[in-house]
C-alpha cells in the first residue's frame, strides 16, 4: 500500500458521516421536544361543562373555567341588545370575519350568541391574554379601574392590562392593543337555560 | 533543583504544586488568568460591576441550590412551599430574600455594566465577541429571572408567564400551536411551572455558567479595554508587559474587594430594611396565590422588564395583527448584537468622543429610565405618548449611530492612559 491519501474520499466519508449523524440527532431530538405538547392527561382534561344560567339577573356575568380559560356568561340587559348594532363604525372587525367563533355564531351578527340575552365568550383578551372587566351597562359616562371608558359606552368589557376595549358582544374598538373580537367557544343551549360549552349540541353531552 | 535552598515548609507546598502542574495547568491559569493578567491601570467605579455581577450570580446559585430543597414545583403546592420557606424553615426567609433582591441586584449591575460599556467603546474592534457573549448572558438572564418569577406561583406569577407566553402566540400560522407547546397545555398550568422550574434551575444556570466563563476567556484574550479606550498592549515594557497595564492580582481583586464591600452594604441593607423594595422587587399582587379565572387589576413586570414591556404595549395592532409589537420589543434585544459595527467613531471612549455622542447617550439613558417609569403604570394619560416617544429614541441612538459617530467632532487620543500616573 502507498501512503497517498485519496481526499475525495475522505471527503465524501466525511460528509457522509456527518450527515447520517445529523439526521440521528434530529431523530433523537424529537421525542424531547414532543415532550413539551399537552399532555393525554392535559387535553382530556378539555372535556364540555355544564353551566347553570338561569339564576343569572340582567346585567349580571358569571365566570366558568373550561379548559383552564376563563369563560364568561352574561345576560344583557335589553337596553343593550336593541343597541348592539349602532356602533359598527367603532369597531375594528363589526361582522366578526377576521375573528374566532363557531359558524352559528358568526351568522347571528352583532347579537353573537344563539339567545341574544345571554352571550357566552372566551374571557381572555386577544392582545395578551389578560382577563378583561365587564362594564354591562349602556351609560353616558363610566368610571372602571379607575379609568374613564369614554362618552356613550354602550355596554361591554373592558381589559385593564393594556386598554383594549370590547362592546357587549366582545367584539373589539378600533385605537386599541387588541386587534380580534373576544373568541367564543362552541357552546350548546340545554334545557332551562343549562348551557353545555365545548360542544355544538347539546345531544352531545352524554 | 530548588528544593534544597527552599525552607521545609515550602518545600512541602511546591511540591505539591508542582505534582498537580504536571498534571493540571493550575499554575499557568492562575497567572494568566490573576496574577499575570495585565489589566489597564486606570480603572474607575465603572469597572467595579463585571466582578458583581460575578458576585450576584455567585450568590443566586448558591441561595438557588437551598431554596429548590424546600419548594415544591406543582401548581398544589409551589405557593404553600414558598409560605413554608419564609415562615418555617430556618433563616428561610433569609435564603429567600437574597435570592429575590440579588435577582434585581443582577440586573442593576448588568445595566450599569452595559452602559459603562457604551460610554468607553469596550464592545469595538477587537472585544466584538465578548460583547455578544455579554448581550446572549443579558439575553438568558432575562429568560431566567421570567421562568423564576413564575416559580412562587402567584397571581402575579400566573398573569405575568400568561402575558409573555401569549407573545408567541401573535406569531403568523404556528402562532397557537407554538404557544400550546410552551405551556404543555391550554392555558398556563402545572405543566408549565414543572417545566419552568426544570429550566429555571438546570438549562439555564449551565448555560448562562458556560457563557460566563466564555466571555472572561475572549476578556482575557484580548485585553480589557479602558475609559481611555486605548490599547494599552501598543505600548510595552522591556519586561514584555503593557506599560500601562498592573497584575490583575492583587491590585484589581483588592480593589474590587472595596466595590464588593460597598455592594453588600446596600443589598444588606435592602434584604433586611426593604426587602420588597416598596413593590419594585417583590410585588403586592404576588402574595394571592396564582387564580387563572381573575387577572390582577394591573399586570406589570418587575421593573428590570418593564422598559421593554413599555415598548410592546407603544405599539398598536395593525393589518390584524400585534406581533408588531413584540416584533418591536425583540428587536430592542437584537439590536444590541450589533453595536460593534454600529459604532463608526475614530474614538471608543466618550472622552474623546464630540458632543453629539454625550448628547444622544444622554437621551438613550433618559429615554430608557422614562420607558421603565412607562412600564410600571397603567396605558392611559400621558404613558402611551411618553412610551412612544421613548421608544423612538431608543432605537434611533442605534439605527443613527452609523451616521452621527462619523460626523461628530472627535478629539486627539492620547498615547497613553490618563489620570493616574
Amino acid at each position: 500500500m502507498d501512503d497517498q491519501v485519496d481526499h475525495s474520499r475522505r471527503r465524501l466519508l466525511t460528509v457522509a458521516t456527518v450527515g447520517t449523524g445529523a439526521i440521528g440527532v434530529a431523530f433523537a431530538a424529537a421525542p424531547f421536544l414532543a415532550s413539551w405538547n399537552p399532555s393525554a392527561r392535559a387535553k382530556a382534561l378539555g372535556a364540555p361543562v355544564e353551566v347553570d344560567a338561569s339564576k343569572l339577573e340582567p346585567g349580571q356575568m358569571i365566570k366558568v373555567a373550561w379548559r383552564g380559560q376563563p369563560i364568561y356568561v352574561v345576560r344583557r340587559t335589553k337596553d343593550v341588545i336593541q343597541h348592539l348594532g349602532d356602533h359598527n363604525d367603532l369597531l375594528v372587525d363589526p361582522d366578526s370575519d377576521a375573528s374566532e367563533q363557531p359558524a352559528y355564531i358568526k351568522a347571528s351578527g352583532a347579537a353573537r350568541a344563539r339567545n341574544p340575552e345571554y352571550w357566552v365568550g372566551l374571557g381572555v383578551c386577544t392582545h395578551l391574554g389578560c382577563a378583561p372587566l365587564g362594564a354591562f351597562e349602556r351609560r353616558k359616562e363610566f368610571q372602571l379601574a379607575g379609568v374613564d371608558l369614554g362618552s356613550n359606552w354602550p355596554g361591554g368589557f373592558y381589559c385593564p392590562c393594556h386598554g383594549s376595549k370590547y362592546d357587549a358582544s366582545g367584539r373589539v374598538f378600533k385605537n386599541v392593543p387588541a386587534p380580534k373580537n373576544l373568541t367564543i367557544p362552541p357552546y350548546a343551549l340545554g334545557k332551562d337555560m343549562h348551557i353545555v360549552i365545548g360542544v355544538d349540541d347539546a345531544s352531545q353531552n352524554a | 533543583m530548588s528544593a534544597s535552598s527552599d525552607s521545609a515548609g515550602g518545600t512541602e507546598g511546591r511540591g505539591l504544586i508542582n505534582w498537580i502542574d504536571q498534571r493540571f495547568p493550575l499554575t499557568s491559569l492562575w497567572k494568566e488568568h490573576l496574577a499575570e493578567y495585565y489589566a489597564p491601570k486606570n480603572f474607575n467605579f465603572w469597572y467595579f460591576f463585571g466582578s458583581l455581577a460575578l458576585l450576584v450570580l455567585v450568590n443566586q446559585i448558591v441561595t438557588g441550590i437551598f431554596l429548590t430543597m424546600n419548594y415544591k414545583p406543582s401548581a398544589a403546592e409551589a405557593f404553600a412551599s414558598i409560605q413554608y420557606i419564609m415562615n418555617d424553615v430556618e433563616w428561610g426567609w433569609l435564603i429567600r430574600y437574597m435570592h429575590t433582591t440579588g435577582a434585581s441586584a443582577f440586573f442593576i449591575v448588568v445595566y450599569l455594566h452595559m452602559f459603562r460599556g457604551l460610554m468607553y467603546g469596550s464592545a469595538r474592534k477587537p472585544r466584538e465577541l465578548i460583547w455578544i457573549f455579554g448581550c446572549l448572558i443579558f439575553l438568558l438572564l432575562m429568560a431566567e429571572a421570567f421562568m423564576g418569577y413564575v416559580l412562587p406561583w402567584g397571581n402575579m406569577s400566573f398573569w405575568g408567564a400568561q402575558v409573555i407566553t401569549s407573545l408567541f402566540g401573535s406569531l403568523p400560522v404556528v402562532g397557537s400551536t407554538l404557544v400550546e407547546w410552551i405551556r404543555g397545555d391550554y392555558v398556563i398550568a402545572d405543566a408549565t411551572l414543572n417545566r419552568f422550574f426544570a429550566l429555571h434551575v438546570a438549562a439555564l444556570p449551565l448555560a448562562l455558567v458556560f457563557l460566563v466563563i466564555a466571555h472572561v476567556m475572549a476578556l482575557h484574550e484580548v485585553g480589557s479595554n479602558n475609559p481611555d479606550g486605548i490599547e494599552i498592549k501598543k505600548l510595552k515594557g522591556k519586561d514584555g508587559h503593557p506599560l500601562d497595564g498592573i497584575p490583575f492580582h492583587p491590585y484589581y481583586t483588592v480593589k474590587d474587594m472595596v466595590g464588593v464591600a460597598g455592594f453588600l452594604l446596600l443589598f444588606c441593607g435592602v434584604i433586611f430594611f426593604e426587602p420588597t423594595f416598596g413593590g419594585l422587587f417583590l410585588e403586592s399582587a404576588n402574595y394571592t396565590p396564582a387564580n387563572p379565572l381573575q387577572t390582577p387589576p394591573d399586570i406589570t413586570p418587575v421593573w428590570y422588564f418593564t422598559p421593554f414591556y413599555a415598548m410592546l404595549r407603544a405599539v398598536p395592532s395593525f393589518a390584524g395583527t400585534q406581533v408588531w409589537g413584540v416584533l418591536v420589543m425583540g428587536s430592542a434585544v437584537v439590536i444590541l448584537f450589533f453595536v460593534p459595527w454600529l459604532d463608526r467613531s475614530p474614538a471608543k471612549s466618550i472622552r474623546y468622543k464630540g458632543p453629539i455622542y454625550k448628547i444622544a447617550l444622554a437621551l438613550f439613558v433618559v429615554a430608557f429610565v422614562t420607558l421603565g417609569v412607562c412600564g410600571m403604570h397603567p396605558p392611559a394619560g400621558i404613558y402611551p405618548l411618553l412610551a412612544r416617544v421613548g421608544t423612538a429614541i431608543y432605537f434611533a441612538f442605534f439605527l443613527l449611530m452609523p451616521w452621527y459617530t462619523k460626523i461628530d467632532r472627535v478629539k486627539p487620543v492620547p498615547e497613553r492612559v490618563t489620570g493616574h500616573a
